[in-house]
């Protein structure tokens, strides 16, 4: 999965952003090595979404670049996008589509990871519900299906927009422990959370929006 | 990304686009019974006077297909919207405008095809003369993945707006104003008896233009819509 040298470097170069004449956030930087943890703090409005869209390369920055490995993201494209999973605000699944077709959907935008998609749902608790229509899974199970889909494409970065909303308590350690396990095989985290992240073991940065 | 990977992607979603558009048949049926709907309305409004509706039938036609068409637009990328999937597609290791495509193939076959198969029925309920019912099939056959292609790049450029159905109408309407007159003129050609090749050359050049551009321009409007 990693790759050697700084070719898995992301970093940030003096970021800005505006939102409706607002500078949310200047000067921002940040360098994130393979294994290491990002996570990012503030209040609401502080500008972790738009953060989070401008390092998936969604949304571009009023000043200042993205790199990875020394590489404009803009100019890396689809070069760049076969290495991250981004899990948003928004689910990123039909609700008229069963898990499995979910899931199926997801791998074939990106490169297929190893594991099946009945393996990946298993590790996110969905045992079982592979072929009910996504429209009847909870809240919690719904986003439970959303965080999979990080597991069936094989990417490094994985970019978390509030991955723990509508998650119990067993629900956010089992998230907890894929974050591990990721980062502890040498892949890379950007979490924006309300809830202290637990991450044992993994080396974290947290900056504060806020501050 | 290797060919084999993105063709996977193209069939894929273009599989996921039709269950879903099985899985909710109501929406899939709404533009043909509309479009049906107002061409067997018109007989009754105007009167059944044979020769002005085999004058009119084809514009009719075409309207009511042109109309139709856009009725649907929306939902090209609407519910993806909304759910987050269409941000996937933008995060995607594929070209965009490849899956833009297979979007846009899916649309057609939703609601540009069903249009087809109902044309030749309607066009004898207008009393059109036989060799206007075909040119109107081959008019439909090559206009209506045109009113798709053009009508997506429209939806792309409106769909983060939460009111953008007029917005629609207002930009997309006038692109299709030169396929409605050359088919509605075609069909009128034909039922005088006359040929109609040029038309038709016209009307596939607008397909073709319109096959290499518009996703191109789709996906562009798509990465402006969502930054």
């Amino acid at each position: 999965m990693t790759q050697t040298g700084n070719n898995t470097t992301l970093e940030a170069h003096e970021l800005e952003c505006i939102r409706d004449d607002r500078i949310l956030f200047s000067n921002l930087g940040f360098r994130l090595e393979p294994g290491q943890a990002l996570v990012l703090e503030g209040r609401n409005g502080s500008g972790k979404t738009s953060l989070l869209r401008i390092l998936c390369g969604i949304r571009l920055p009023e000043a200042g670049m993205v790199t990875w490995g020394a590489t404009d993201i803009g100019k890396l494209g689809a070069d760049y996008h076969v290495h991250t999973a981004y899990v948003g605000h928004r689910d990123g699944i039909k609700l008229d589509l069963t898990p499995l077709e979910n899931l199926a959907m997801a791998r074939a935008l990106g490169k297929p990871s190893d594991i099946t998609l009945e393996a990946a749902l298993e590790k996110v608790d969905l045992c079982g519900f592979e072929d009910v229509l996504t429209r009847n899974l909870s809240a919690g199970q719904q986003r439970r299906l959303a965080l999979a889909r990080l597991l069936v494409t094989d990417t490094v970065l994985w970019i978390l927009d509030e991955p723990f909303t509508s998650l119990d308590t067993h629900g956010i350690k089992v998230i907890e422990k894929l974050l591990e396990q990721h980062t502890a095989s040498g892949g890379m985290l950007a979490v924006t959370s309300h809830h202290a992240v637990n991450l044992n073991n993994t080396p974290t940065q947290t900056i504060n929006l806020s501050a | 990304m290797n060919s084999d990977s993105l063709t996977r992607a193209y069939t894929l979603l273009l599989k996921r686009d039709l269950i879903l558009a099985i899985r909710r048949r109501a929406e899939m049926l709404n533009p043909l019974l509309f479009f049906v709907l107002v061409t067997s309305l018109f007989p009754l409004g105007i009167g059944a006077y044979p020769e002005l509706l085999e004058t009119i039938g084809p514009g009719i036609i075409w309207v009511a297909a042109l109309l139709a068409a856009m009725l649907s637009l929306d939902g090209i990328f609407r519910s993806d919207f909304e759910d987050g999937t269409l941000e996937q597609f933008l995060l995607s290791s594929h070209p965009v405008s490849v899956l833009v495509l297979a979007k846009v193939l899916a649309h057609w076959l939703i609601t540009g095809l069903p249009l087809l198969l109902v044309a030749p029925l309607l066009g004898i309920l207008l009393g059109l003369p036989a060799d206007a019912i075909r040119t109107l099939l081959l008019t439909l056959l090559l206009g209506t993945p045109v009113l798709s292609l053009l009508g997506a790049v429209g939806v792309a450029l409106t769909v983060g707006l939460r009111k953008g159905g007029m917005i629609l109408s207002l930009l997309v309407l006038p692109l299709y104003v030169p396929l409605l007159i050359f088919a509605a003129n075609a069909v009128d050609t034909a039922a005088a008896g006359l040929p109609v090749t040029a038309h038709l050359s016209f009307i596939s050049a607008l397909l073709v233009l319109a096959l290499s551009l518009s996703p191109l321009a789709t996906a562009a409007a798509l990465r402006i819509s969502l930054s």
